[in-house]
């Protein structure tokens, strides 16, 4: 135990240095480990020295990604399992829970002590069983799914969903109520699982990079991004400056766009509607902007590996000029009227509060995370180009309530003005895209980017021709949509829509 | 909140002109639309939208059928919460298999007489999900679907020029 303590004061770095590194693991190391450094790992992110990154798995291997804050690392840990069996993660560290489940539908590896052994991504619809693993015939026959109990006087429960009221994805909430107020919300997602993983095995890179931009539509940026950055990792590829640069006008593009919807979004689920409609045609601009500027308003495919796709149009730079010169007329009465709506913030103050602690252990990113005090941002830590040259900030606040959630949003709304200003000012010329060279052996490569959502995490195994050989695309929603069964506690049940717009989970990015 | 109102109505209206009717969405309608469903329906027409399996691409594209400056309820068409309420199913996305059930049962608990919009590659034909394990098809895989909508995203332009070519068969 001292001996474990003493390992994690002098960071993950030196424990993985007990395994196996692979060498062909870029940028950060990975390491196959013995089952007695999974224990360790494991009772650091239990006890908090390490934040889960991802858990994924395949045929006899499971592999585990951690961050150290401390010194900014990611590693990489695999463990091999030959029996088909490893020791549960989610045992000690809740958030790994869901993920191992899913690693047991797709892949059918079993953890030896899970503390929640129900199926989670498989509903017993597929025509087979274990689709990354052993993929055989005939599929697993699955009782109906047992939700948790609630139990108590005067109880009640309210079902809703897969198919919603709105305009909106697919998934199952319990909920038990106590009169108005939520005893309980239990979450079933895993409607919208389309088999990606499955799919992307043996393709060629650009359609891969296809795919993966639409793992999550909302979020098709920083999935392009990621997945070119893992790629560009792997295959060791510089690619040319000014291609970063149009990137990142691309992301904080997505950002700009996406936040505007949230923002009107959560003040309609209100019934303040003249917010949605003032926030629905900032959103607009900015869509047209990126037609203008990239030819697609939601930017898909526009960002390859090697590169960008498409260069800025000629017009561009005046659209973009023009777009934020509005933005800086119209937003500002915006912020006035949120702020100056008292039975606006009446609804949205102190409404689904998530504890911090929760929030840091269950490494919660983007918006829910910094409303809550965790200042963790991707374009900082571990950092890509062109942030690493821009001067901008990442607002936190610690409420951690809906408000504190519209206040971030906000806020990271002027910080990605200020930023395409910057970027349209310092865009670099020359050449938009590099070519990517067959690797010759199998190499492998992540990449860790910031989307409007939080963190999105891509791991990459490219086989020597060059097509896919294993890829994990992790979406953010995976830490986040959890804490929304947290959130919702003791709150009334009519609060649930503004606490859910107020997360804006992706749906699709988790089901995969 | 009195001065951003009294602006507005200061201001032009942002909405855009109506396009013309889609006419291969015209084409594809005038067979299988029949007069007596269309004197019923008039020319008010309640969407439910069901995603089936989308990515959520197509469902930005057609929340912004709602804003100013394509204001889909112009037209007639307003969006419902519950199929009992709808004439038409807006159904994205390729079916995946966990959505099945949850898309037929939609269909059934929308009365007669109703028409199925498919939005989207993928509710086409299934798009770059087509060949999963996890995936059944495009929307007519499932339930009969009367008009297709491509694009991906079909940008909210070709979504109300499909839109409208329902109103117009005659």
């Amino acid at each position: 135990m001292n001996n474990a303590k003493n390992q994690h004061a002098s960071g993950i770095k030196n424990i993985l240095q007990l395994g196996q590194s692979f060498p062909n693991h870029h940028p950060w190391p990975r390491a196959l480990i013995t089952s007695e450094i999974w224990h360790e790992l494991i009772q650091g992110l239990a006890n908090g020295a390490w934040t889960l990154l991802g858990l994924w798995g395949e045929p006899g291997v499971v592999h585990l990604a951690v961050y150290e804050e401390a010194s900014g690392t990611l590693s990489v840990a695999s463990l091999p399992c030959p029996d088909g069996r490893f020791p549960s993660v989610g045992r000690r560290h809740p958030p790994a829970q869901r993920l191992e489940r899913s690693i047991t539908d797709l892949v059918g590896l079993q953890t030896t002590d899970a503390s929640d052994g129900r199926p989670w991504l498989d509903h017993g619809r597929w025509p087979l069983a274990y689709p990354l693993g052993t993929a055989s015939i005939p599929p697993r026959s699955l009782a109906p799914y047992p939700f948790l109990p609630a139990e108590g006087e005067s109880l009640h429960q309210i079902p809703v969903g897969p198919v919603h009221a709105g305009i909106i994805e697919p998934g199952h909430f319990r909920f038990t109520a106590n009169g108005e107020a939520v005893v309980r919300l239990e979450e079933r997602l895993g409607y919208v699982h389309k088999g990606i993983e499955a799919l992307l095995n043996g393709m060629p890179l650009e359609r891969a990079a296809r795919l993966v931009s639409r793992v999550s539509g909302d979020s098709t940026v920083a999935y392009g991004l990621a997945f070119a950055r893992a790629a560009e990792a792997a295959t060791e590829t510089v690619i040319p400056e000014r291609a970063h640069w149009l990137r990142a006008l691309m992301a904080e593009l997505e950002r700009l766009a996406n936040h505007c919807g949230d923002i009107g979004a959560i003040c309609n689920d209100a019934a303040f509607a003249l917010m949605l409609a003032h926030c629905s045609v900032l959103r607009e601009r900015v869509l047209r902007t990126s037609a203008t500027c990239f030819g697609h308003r939601l930017l898909m495919d526009c960002i390859v590996p090697g590169g960008v796709s498409a260069d800025l149009s000629p017009d561009g730079i005046q659209a973009m000029r023009e777009l934020i010169t509005e933005f800086r007329h119209r937003f500002p009465p915006l912020i006035d009227l949120y702020d100056n709506t008292a039975s606006l913030q009446n609804r949205t103050v102190s409404t689904g509060f998530v504890r911090p602690a929760l929030i840091k252990q269950f490494g919660c990113g983007g918006v829910i995370g910094r409303a809550g005090g965790r200042a963790f941002d991707a374009r900082r830590q571990p950092g890509y180009p062109p942030y690493d040259q821009l001067d901008f900030e990442s607002p936190v606040l610690t409420d951690s309530d809906v408000n504190a959630r519209v206040w971030v949003r906000i806020r990271e709304v002027e910080q990605s003005l200020t930023l395409i200003e910057r970027i349209v000012q310092k865009l670099p010329t020359g050449p938009i895209k590099a070519e990517i060279q067959r690797p010759g052996e199998i190499r492998e490569g992540m990449a860790l980017v910031e989307g409007f959502r939080g963190d999105v995490l891509v791991w990459l195994r490219l086989n020597a021709d060059g097509t896919v050989a294993r890829c994990h695309p992790r979406d953010p929603s995976w830490f986040q949509w959890p804490l929304l069964e947290a959130a919702i506690e003791n709150n009334i049940v009519a609060d649930f829509p503004l606490c859910n717009k107020s997360f804006n989970c992706s749906y699709s990015g988790h089901d995969l | 909140m009195r001065k951003l109102l009294f602006q507005n109505m200061l201001r032009l209206p942002l909405t855009v002109a109506a396009p013309p009717p889609s006419a291969v969405a015209l084409a594809e309608l005038a067979e299988k639309v029949d007069q007596s469903a269309r004197r019923r329906l008039g020319r008010s027409l309640a969407i439910r939208q069901v995603d089936a399996g989308s990515c959520n691409g197509c469902e930005l594209e057609i929340h912004a059928l709602n804003n100013p400056f394509y204001d889909l309820e112009r037209f007639g068409f307003h969006f419902v919460a519950s199929p009992r309420h709808a004439d038409v199913l807006l159904v994205t996305g390729p079916v995946t298999a966990n959505m099945r059930e949850g898309l037929e049962r939609t269909y059934r608990a929308t009365p007669d007489p109703k028409w199925v919009v498919a939005v989207g590659d993928c509710g086409r034909d299934g798009g770059v999900f087509a060949g999963s394990y996890a995936c059944v098809g495009g929307i007519s895989a499932v339930i009969p679907v009367d008009l297709h909508i491509p694009g991906c995203p079909p940008n909210p332009m070709q979504l109300l020029e499909g839109l409208l070519a329902l109103l117009q068969v005659a």
